[in-house]
């Protein structure tokens, strides 16, 4: 797996720089009363970061199908457990 | 002692597997936190009043700074691994290093935090809130510590002279459970300190 | 055979065994020496979780608590269940016969991962270590450890709960190397589609492990800190709730029943072509059947909890899950049946128990909808019709297919042959003394006979002895199969190499096959079902 390794530092850096505003807004949207949607906005910028980690930190972008499964398949599972659990404890 | 030659001899299968087994792994601590996640979700949605009062009981701003402790940490595990696939064994060693240290700032962070909680009787066992803090923050806390001794191990073999622009494999992997690690802190933040 | 490679040496030379030294095994990193270990050590297990299952059998003769209290008996169950589930059932076929053979299977060396494997041993070793220290203040909670009792009792749960959560960190490491393995080391030529069918079973199996354990990690680990920290997820009186609990108890411990059964279904789906001179039926089906129950069992947990007081919804769509769940299992019987039908079937101890798998599987499963259904769950939970349900599925089931699994490959595992009469004298045994055992539970239970108690109705006690002399015999039968096995082990003639004319790899290996496996790695061209051709 070569990647042309300057590339690597500048996409690296470019990523940390997104990184580093997505956390600046989401602390400052906090501050802000959005009701119901602040945990909307909070949650939707730590998936765009998580996504940033995952993608370019941990090199998911160029990855095989196969790879992308074992990453994809566990945060199935995470909302079966996590929907099962409150089809229950939502609704009684 | 055991014949595990042939396979494991091809260097591209031996670290396609590394690469499948550490992301099974990661997918264990994805149900792991997971379900403490659903424990979280449980109790907000049954008691959001608590939640939105006891949540402004954190420092925002320690856990901002953590967050973007945690990130540079990550962004010089990114230029660790840059520099081994480059050969550069030293530079690699340093990158980690500044990782490790940045690791022990977050846990710094996390020790004045809760010490100042306990300061003012607030304990696990004071309401569900502290419960799901405690035991969320404190799991994640032990794999920052456990991560901690990963990069730690790495950096020994590296000073042995394991590694080069060929073999880098543990480097790798562990910087893949690093960045897994910081991930989970990116949802733990805003759950815990930002939504009210 | 075509183009495969020509088999290994027949020489009955001591293979992987050779070396000796308490240090080569402890140390070892040849996955059929650690499988080996996960064997012997399970298998001690299996007998020691007996002696208390025969102590409840005794209690039982009576309707009152005769011989001993009541909370001697809860200790009883609860040790009986906590040790067959976690000590035995769970990893004696995977890390015990999955480990020997998965490698052998696939045309490989060893797993992807031999010092996680080893590791994995350990672990496990370190587990029931602590597990067996918690027995100076033994469980009572039963091996479900429901809070709130679980959280107050005065057991030595905190120690338990470490000790799980080691035993579940082993089974994630051996499901983890395993599907790795399988992913990248098949040798040339073998396509998923040529794969033994027991590999497609420990694939979905590993994937179960390595999916549902880390729950039930965090599982103990809050029960452990509701005990020590006093933090309340489980607890009504500071705003928690004892049916989470129970929610992440069964996210995992429901799919563990398909990590049970899984490999026992791979084990028959092996030895019933073998012994049929038939090709397997729908070899595809069985494949795709297997991953298809191992996802499916993670969509039926609440089947466990109808009457906790979950929601009409949650009830609702759980029992409908459940529902479907079964079809899969059903493709695999119509298939093994299929292959059966016009076979030239021998009746060898490895496909008595793989028959036997097959019957008392389905009468086990049948009884499952009566439970899966809400209207009749009501009356049945926590009956012995439970406990017959799922001692007809795990013990008739899985029990049966790793006896089975035990007897087809213990030539390969130790080079010798094992006594076929008195084999077939132990299945006997255990085959009436299991039925009788349990058979009985199913009416007792449907007529009202609540589990977990050690003082019953006096209506129920004419059942309840004719159980206790079934467990006896099938006691009797047990021990019979053990001593044929010590005396196969010391004594048994040589075994060939392919002593049941079989085609999967494992039989190109000599017995006992060499450390490495095989002298060169072969080249596959065919599937391994080829039975009934001049070939084979």
């Amino acid at each position: 797996m070569a990647h042309g390794t300057g590339n690597s530092r500048r996409t690296g850096i470019a990523v940390f720089v997104a990184l580093l505003l997505l956390t600046a807004v989401t602390v400052l949207v906090s501050y802000v009363d959005l009701g119901l949607w602040n945990a909307v906005v909070a949650l939707l910028i730590a998936s765009v970061k998580a996504s940033l980690v995952a993608l370019f930190f941990m090199h998911l972008k160029g990855e095989s199908r196969l790879v992308w499964g074992f990453a994809l398949v566990p945060v199935l599972f995470l909302a079966l457990i996590l929907l099962g659990t409150l089809s229950d404890t939502l609704l009684r | 002692m055991s014949g595990h030659s042939g396979e494991h001899a091809d260097p591209a299968v031996a670290f396609e597997s590394a690469k499948l087994g550490v992301w099974t792994f990661l997918a264990t601590e994805v149900l792991l936190f997971g379900a403490l996640f659903t424990a979280y979700t449980v109790f907000r949605m049954k008691y959001p009043e608590l939640f939105r009062a006891e949540h402004a009981k954190l420092d925002r701003v320690l856990g901002a700074v953590n967050t973007v402790v945690l990130i540079t940490s990550s962004l010089m595990v990114v230029f660790g691994v840059d520099a081994i696939k480059r050969g550069k064994a030293r530079l690699f060693e340093a990158c980690f290093g500044a990782t490790i240290l940045l690791a022990a700032v977050f846990l710094c962070i996390k020790y004045l935090e809760y010490t100042a909680k306990f300061h003012h009787g607030i304990y696990p066992r004071t309401n569900l809130f502290f419960s799901i803090y405690f035991m969320l923050t404190g799991l994640h806390g032990i794999h920052v510590l456990l991560g901690m001794g990963l990069l730690s191990y790495v950096i020994i073999l590296s000073r042995r002279g394991r590694f080069s622009a060929s073999y880098y494999t543990p480097a790798e992997m562990s910087g893949l459970y690093w960045h897994f690690v910081d991930l989970v802190w990116i949802y733990l933040f805003p759950l815990l300190y930002l939504i009210g | 055979m075509e183009g495969v490679g020509r088999m290994e040496a027949e020489g009955n030379g001591r293979g992987y065994l050779a070396e000796r030294g308490w240090r080569s095994w402890a140390f070892t990193l040849d996955h059929k020496r650690i499988g080996a270990m996960y064997l012997w050590t399970t298998i001690f297990f299996f007998l020691a979780g007996g002696l208390f299952a025969m102590l409840l059998r005794l209690e039982l003769l009576s309707p009152q608590a005769r011989y001993f209290s009541n909370h001697a008996y809860n200790v009883f169950f609860t040790l009986h269940g906590a040790m067959m589930i976690f000590l035995f059932i769970i990893p004696a076929i995977p890390s015990g016969l999955g480990n020997f053979f998965i490698p052998l299977h696939i045309g490989a060396r060893d797993v992807a991962f031999p010092r996680l494997n080893l590791a994995s041993y350990w672990v496990f070793a370190a587990g029931f270590l602590v597990i067996i220290g918690s027995l100076v203040a033994p469980m009572d909670t039963g091996w479900t450890f429901y809070t709130p009792y679980s959280a107050k009792s005065a057991a030595a749960v905190t120690t338990l709960s470490l000790g799980i959560f080691l035993i579940g960190m082993s089974s994630i490491l051996t499901g983890l190397n395993f599907i790795v393995t399988i992913h990248k080391l098949r040798a040339p030529g073998m396509t998923w589609h040529r794969l033994p069918l027991f590999i497609w079973g420990m694939y979905s199996t590993s994937i179960i492990q390595v999916i549902a354990t880390p729950v039930v990690g965090v599982t103990f680990l809050l029960l452990a800190a509701e005990r020590i920290l006093g933090v309340g997820f489980f607890d009504p009186a500071k705003g928690g709730d004892p049916v989470l609990f129970q929610h992440f108890f069964w996210f995992y411990s429901h799919p563990v029943v398909y990590v049970m059964i899984l490999p026992a279904m791979g084990i028959v789906s092996e030895v019933i072509p073998v012994f049929s001179r038939k090709p397997i039926f729908g070899y595809k089906a069985i494949a795709y059947s297997s991953v298809a129950i191992a996802l499916g069992g993670f969509l039926v947990w609440g089947h466990h909890m109808f009457t906790s007081g979950m929601s009409p919804l949650a009830n609702t769509i759980f029992s409908l899950m459940t529902f479907f769940v079964a079809v899969p299992t059903a493709v695999k019987v119509f298939n093994w049946t299929a292959t059966l039908y016009r076979g030239s079937i021998t009746f060898e101890a490895p496909m008595l128990y793989a028959l036997t798998f097959i019957f008392l599987f389905i009468v086990g499963g049948l009884t499952g909808p009566f439970l899966g259904a809400l209207a009749t769950n009501v009356q049945l939970h926590d009956t012995y019709f439970v406990v017959a349900h799922f001692h007809y599925t795990m013990m008739g089931g899985t029990v049966m297919g790793f006896f089975a699994g035990l007897h087809y490959w213990f030539p390969k595992m130790t080079g010798k042959m094992l006594n076929e009469k008195v084999a077939r004298a132990a299945w006997a045994l255990i085959f009436v003394g299991f039925n009788v055992t349990f058979f009985t539970m199913f009416i007792v239970g449907v007529r009202g006979m609540p589990r977990r108690y050690a003082e019953y109705l006096p209506k129920f006690q004419v059942e309840n002895v004719i159980s206790t002399i079934g467990s006896a015999v099938l006691a009797a039968g047990i021990l019979v199969m053990c001593w044929n096995f010590l005396h196969g082990l010391r004594k048994g003639a040589p075994a060939p190499a392919n002593p049941w004319r079989a085609l999967s790899l494992e039989w190109r290996a000599a017995s006992p096959p060499e450390t490495e496996n095989f002298h060169e790695i072969p080249h596959v061209t065919d599937w391994p079902y080829g039975y009934g051709t001049p070939k084979a």
